[in-house]
């Protein structure tokens, strides 16, 4: 299965909902009138893109549309999708890797946004391509935390790290990277516990996270990742800045897309932080870990537009 | 962001233009209306529910109410809040007892929502009304999920049922109502997995536990920072379950929560419990005007008087200002406020919950580090009696001994000395009713 079919699929009912909207919008529009580009709006609003965000895509659509002389509806569809793959970046986002290994994977976010299991996921893939894999176990707070990534480990043949309950974060941490020295390691996956981004003392034991990798290996954290549940609103926002400050984020990994819900504020994210999207999460399945495609994305989001041709 | 800090500061802009016109008309109105629909939706209410809400409010605003008012911004917030609060529930809601125990409280929700964490939390509140509850692990997908229950069940020591990953959740629910039965525990407190509203499956799962041990509560556990999903989600479960009740959670973070109000829209079903930190004590009564007030970003100045009302000794309290009136405060006090002030908890929760404040960056500076504040404890504890009555007695060698015995350095106690100075200065400079002379800059936080 393509990874374009497989993200269409995930996004199936998301799609439908809103695509039957924009599709019905732009069948039953004779004219671009200000009706129309209100309704495109609402659309917008509803897969939670945010307001301001909303407002001004609608905005440049209203001004292209001006400045192309286009009168068919039917354009705008494709104008609509240019527009949002621009957003979020025209390339596929890579993973940032480590010269030499190992590679430090910083995996950061909000309580349930799916860490653990993103971390599961990301190293079974990682493992298939042929990588040895090592995890940290650095949520030392909540409960049975540990035992849910030793589960994740043995399913994606990881080694794992893992200290007590309670112990410092940071102490795993460190252990997890001299480990990974000794055993040559090719990448480690940190997995934190979820804190809510306004705790500043939670936030600063992050912070504090992020220096002891830094300091045992010069150049790492080389990718920090945000878990972003895509069912979350415009709190989102909110979360991208502060742990961007605390960690310097330097992906999103954007989960439960298989639901109905639309991750539309990953636009709102782009735009105003330039923090791209790398992975999308489609189930629980070990495989259900994709790489972020922005055109896909954006394709999926409102292909089935009347007269848009499906890729 | 920043731009719907404050719907009332915007909306009082708004009709200052009006000024003077004598009287607004029904585009003066609908300018106000783009602002609440923009707080509304900025806040996460579902876009459907912001279009039917500001219908009915506006029918009010035109209203004689507005029009006659001096302050017609503020006028359109208090209906506004007014509309708000009544949407999602006038009163407190309280869970249904049965009338033959044990009670059945099923949970039920998307991944990562916090079922787990809310079932502990639940099972405690019932302990300590005194009940005896039984948790139920019904969560077999999850990896560790039972686990998790069985940790926080350890903590609480409240008994926890489990047949491992092996049964279906339906047999286990079944299980565990006929051995509350025999053992007399009650409620019994049902955490299911996780799941998807458009799984089929696993609804028909959730379905099938309702239909064996007949819960009198199933409680949605919703994320508060759920965004215009929540509606679909909280209706599916609905139509599928027949929920009695709604508990949001993660409401301790800076979301304004406007997915309840969606929510209770949708399904008409009362929020019972907000969950208010990781903490097993964290579950919170509802109050929907608090949570009106939240969503129009004007802070929650009752729960923050009611915080400081549980916290604080209301007799030390004033012992300590009759002390600050004859300028006897001393070390020992200044440790003593640190202590309250402690006990309300995290210093920027109590900042979010005043009207702008989570705005405003000047407060940042406020934040404290719990640590400093540890390291500020431990030094005047480590210091005599005398000391702490009597600062100036503390010479280079008697320092050098606290902080050997607090584990600090010279500097730290130094820099203590010279802040309970300043904050000595500062109280007796308002004591005397110098308001004058109140310096520039921020007040001389002692930690």
């Amino acid at each position: 299965m393509s990874l374009f079919s497989k993200l269409k699929e995930g996004l199936n009912k998301t799609r439908e909902n809103l695509t039957r909207r924009v599709g019905a919008l732009l069948a039953g529009s004779s004219r671009l009138d200000d009706d129309f580009f209100d309704e495109l709006e609402e659309i917008l609003l509803t897969a939670d893109v945010g307001a301001q965000t909303s407002m001004e895509l609608v905005e440049r659509l209203r001004r292209e549309v001006k400045d192309r002389k286009i009168t068919d509806p039917v354009a705008v569809g494709s104008l609509l999708r240019e527009e949002v793959a621009r957003m979020l970046g025209e390339e596929v986002p890579r993973l940032g890797w480590a010269p030499s290994p190992p590679t430090v994977i910083l995996v950061v976010g909000v309580n349930g946004a799916g860490k653990t299991t993103t971390i599961g996921k990301l190293a079974y893939r990682l493992g298939r391509e042929g990588n040895k894999v090592l995890l940290a176990a650095a949520d030392t707070f909540r409960a049975a935390a540990g035992e849910q990534l030793a589960i994740w480990a043995e399913r994606a043949g990881a080694g794992l790290i893992r200290h007590q309950a309670g112990a410092d974060p940071a102490a795993v941490v460190y252990d997890a990277i001299q480990s990974a020295r000794n055993r040559r390691a090719d990448v480690v996956l940190v997995d934190t516990a979820g804190r809510l981004q306004t705790k500043t003392n939670l936030m600063e034991e992050l912070k504090k996270v992020r220096r002891v990798i830094e300091r045992e290996l010069p150049g790492a954290p080389h990718e920090v990742l945000l878990v972003l549940d895509a069912t979350t609103g415009q709190n989102a926002l909110s979360q991208a800045k502060l742990f961007h400050e605390a960690t310097g984020v330097t992906g999103i990994a954007l989960t439960k897309l298989d639901g109905t819900a639309k991750g539309g504020v990953v636009l709102a994210i782009a735009a105003e932080m330039g923090i791209p999207v790398k992975l999308v999460g489609l189930g629980e399945g070990l495989d259900d870990l994709k790489e972020f495609q922005p055109r896909d994305f954006a394709a999926a989001l409102f292909s089935g537009l009347a007269g848009e041709k499906e890729e | 962001m920043a731009v719907f800090a404050s719907l009332a500061d915007k909306l009082q802009e708004t009709f200052k233009k009006l000024r003077g016109k004598g009287k607004l008309t029904e585009a003066d109105v609908t300018a106000a209306m783009r602002e609440i629909r923009l707080a509304l939706l900025e806040a996460d209410v579902n876009f459907k529910v912001v279009k039917d809400f500001i219908n009915r409010v506006k029918e009010r605003a035109v209203g004689q109410e507005v029009m006659q008012s001096l302050t017609p911004g503020q006028q359109v917030v208090k209906i506004v809040h007014e509309e708000l609060t009544a949407l999602m529930g006038g009163g407190e809601s309280k869970i249904n007892w049965a009338s033959q125990p044990p009670t059945v409280i099923m949970l039920a929700g998307l991944q990562g929502a916090g079922k787990t964490t809310t079932a502990a939390k639940l099972a405690r509140l019932a302990q300590n009304q005194g009940r005896r509850p039984l948790l139920v692990a019904a969560d077999v997908y999850r990896p560790a999920a039972i686990k998790q229950l069985q940790v926080l069940s350890e903590q609480l020591k409240i008994p926890v049922f489990s047949m491992g990953e092996g049964s279906s959740p339906v047999d286990i629910a079944r299980a565990a109502v006929e051995h509350a039965r025999t053992h007399g525990s009650n409620p019994v407190i049902l955490d299911t997995a996780g799941r998807l509203h458009i799984n089929e499956t696993m609804m028909a799962e959730l379905a099938a536990i309702k239909e064996a041990v007949r819960p009198q509560e199933i409680l949605l556990v919703v994320d508060a920072m759920t965004g215009q999903d929540a509606v679909q989600v909280a209706s599916t479960f609905h139509q599928q379950l027949g929920l009695t009740g709604v508990i949001l959670t993660k409401l301790d973070g800076d979301t304004r929560g406007g997915a309840a109000l969606s929510i209770r829209a949708v399904t008409g079903c009362p929020i019972k419990f907000i969950g208010m930190g990781e903490k097993t004590e964290a579950l919170e009564t509802f109050h929907p005007d608090r949570l009106a007030s939240r969503i129009l970003g004007m802070g929650d100045v009752l729960s923050l008087i009611e915080k400081a009302q549980a916290n604080l000794d209301v007799e030390r309290a004033k012992e300590l200002q009759k002390k600050i009136r004859q300028q006897e405060f001393t070390l020992e006090d200044f440790l003593e406020q640190m202590k309250q002030m402690k006990k309300m908890g995290p210093l920027e929760e109590i900042l979010n919950m005043l009207p702008g404040a989570g705005k405003m960056k000047q407060l940042k500076d406020l934040q404290i580090d719990p640590k400093e504040m540890i390291r500020t404890e431990a030094i005047i504890q480590s210091m005599t009696p005398a000391e702490r009555r009597n600062p100036a007695i503390i010479n280079g060698s008697r320092k050098r001994r606290i902080a050997a015995g607090s584990g600090t350095r010279v500097q730290d106690v130094n820099r203590l000395l010279r802040q309970f100075e300043d904050a000595r200065k500062l109280i007796h400079m308002f004591s005397e009713g110098g308001g004058k002379k109140r310096p520039k800059g921020r007040i001389p936080f002692p930690f």
